[in-house]
């Protein structure tokens, strides 16, 4: 029951990228095609997953027990970041397949708010490991959701006349502010 | 470039918001007061110009390789120090910002201009280059703040201009930010052309 609660939480209630703002460069950048959208998520899904575990482990069994929780922000991003290059690294041995599928994306995670963010969450939130990686799956469904919707309404934005000034991104962040407000409808359902 | 051109590009034709779009994330997550919008505004302006400066003092020595492993840790460095200072001195406020703060680190105007411009220049401009960007990121939030701020619940920087309940609550929420930055930047689009 209590994991029910975290998945519809982070994936509709405080979605990731409308509600809480984390992402938001990955989905207004990657968010042309449909196509791009759903590579952007599997790769955002596999890091946030790894991360979270690594950057969990790394919190309570070093940061804590030294009393040097001040190095987080430090820790973490540099984890994130070499996280991101052996998963590259890994991946392109292993699943060349996949590694097409998802290369191009991962450089642009290092830089993805949303990885660092919900890392740092996961540990003001105090959950446990388990509850932390079905937390961090469930953000980057919601991340996945929202970016995936939104890729599917910017394909048909391209094809509607608009005034000049706000062709592109002004009319991007318009239609994103009015996802957002249908988003809003799930509040109150946790 | 003289020093009052690199000065003046931060407000307007390279600003990191309206022109270049970077660090969207605290833009639109921070902006529901006047008051947040400047406060992170100074926060990562004193980061840039900290990184700038560090950066554009050792970027020689560092190898190519690991360059932006290494501007990563000076900037990360520096985030740290703003999350203590203002977990410090200014509690009410670091609250309100939260998990922004350390997300400096992953703010792409940083490292964007660490890497675009303080590993390539020398300390005086990159300094200039810091205050110019930072204050014109600041700038952008200040204003954007002010707007929400403004139509949602009738105050500008906390001071109460018309009775809260004729606000537009929704500019407020996560929706009205996207759409007043949005109306912003097309706004300022179209300035610029005419």
């Amino acid at each position: 029951m209590e994991f029910i609660v975290i998945i519809i939480s982070a994936i509709f209630v405080n979605n990731v990228v409308l509600m809480q703002f984390l992402g938001i460069c990955p989905f207004l950048g990657v968010s042309k095609k449909v196509s791009t959208a759903v590579g952007m998520t599997g790769a955002v899904t596999f890091v946030m997953i790894l991360a979270t575990i690594v950057t969990y482990l790394i919190q309570h069994y070093i940061l804590n027990p030294y009393g040097i929780g001040f190095m987080q922000t430090i820790s973490f991003i540099l984890v994130i970041a070499s996280l991101v290059q052996l998963v590259e690294i890994i991946l392109k041995k292993v699943s060349p397949a996949l590694y097409q599928a998802l290369g191009v994306f991962l450089p642009l995670i290092t830089t993805n708010c949303a990885i660092l963010g919900v890392a740092i969450m996961t540990i003001q939130k105090d959950y446990n490991l388990l509850e932390a990686v079905v937390f961090s799956g469930a953000s980057a469904i919601g991340f996945g959701l929202a970016l995936v919707l939104f890729a599917g309404l910017r394909e048909h934005l391209d094809l509607v006349e608009l005034p000049k000034g706000i062709k592109g991104t002004p009319a991007a962040l318009i239609v994103a502010g009015l996802l957002a407000m249908a988003f809003m409808g799930f509040s109150g359902i946790v | 470039m003289t020093h009052k051109e690199n000065f003046l590009k931060g407000f307007f034709k390279e600003n990191a918001v309206f022109t270049l779009l970077l660090g969207m994330c605290p833009t639109l997550g921070v902006t529901s007061s006047a008051i947040n919008g400047l406060g992170m505004g100074l926060a990562t302006t004193f980061v840039l110009i900290m990184s700038n400066l560090v950066i554009s003092l050792v970027s020689s020595q560092i190898p190519d390789k690991v360059k932006i492993p290494s501007f990563i840790v000076i900037i990360a460095s520096f985030v740290t120090m703003v999350d203590l200072v203002m977990a410090g001195y200014v509690p009410a406020l670091h609250e309100q910002l939260g998990v922004f703060i350390p997300l400096i680190v992953v703010n792409c105007v940083v490292l964007g201009r660490a890497e675009a411009f303080a590993s390539k220049n020398k300390l005086v401009p990159s300094i200039i280059d810091g205050v110019s960007m930072g204050l014109g990121f600041a700038m952008a939030l200040t204003m954007l703040g002010a707007i929400r701020e403004f139509f949602g619940s009738g105050k500008m920087f906390g001071v109460t201009l018309f009775n809260e309940t004729y606000g537009m609550l929704v500019f407020v929420l996560a929706p009205g930010a996207f759409i007043a930055l949005g109306y912003l930047i097309a706004f300022i689009n179209r300035v610029r052309k005419a």
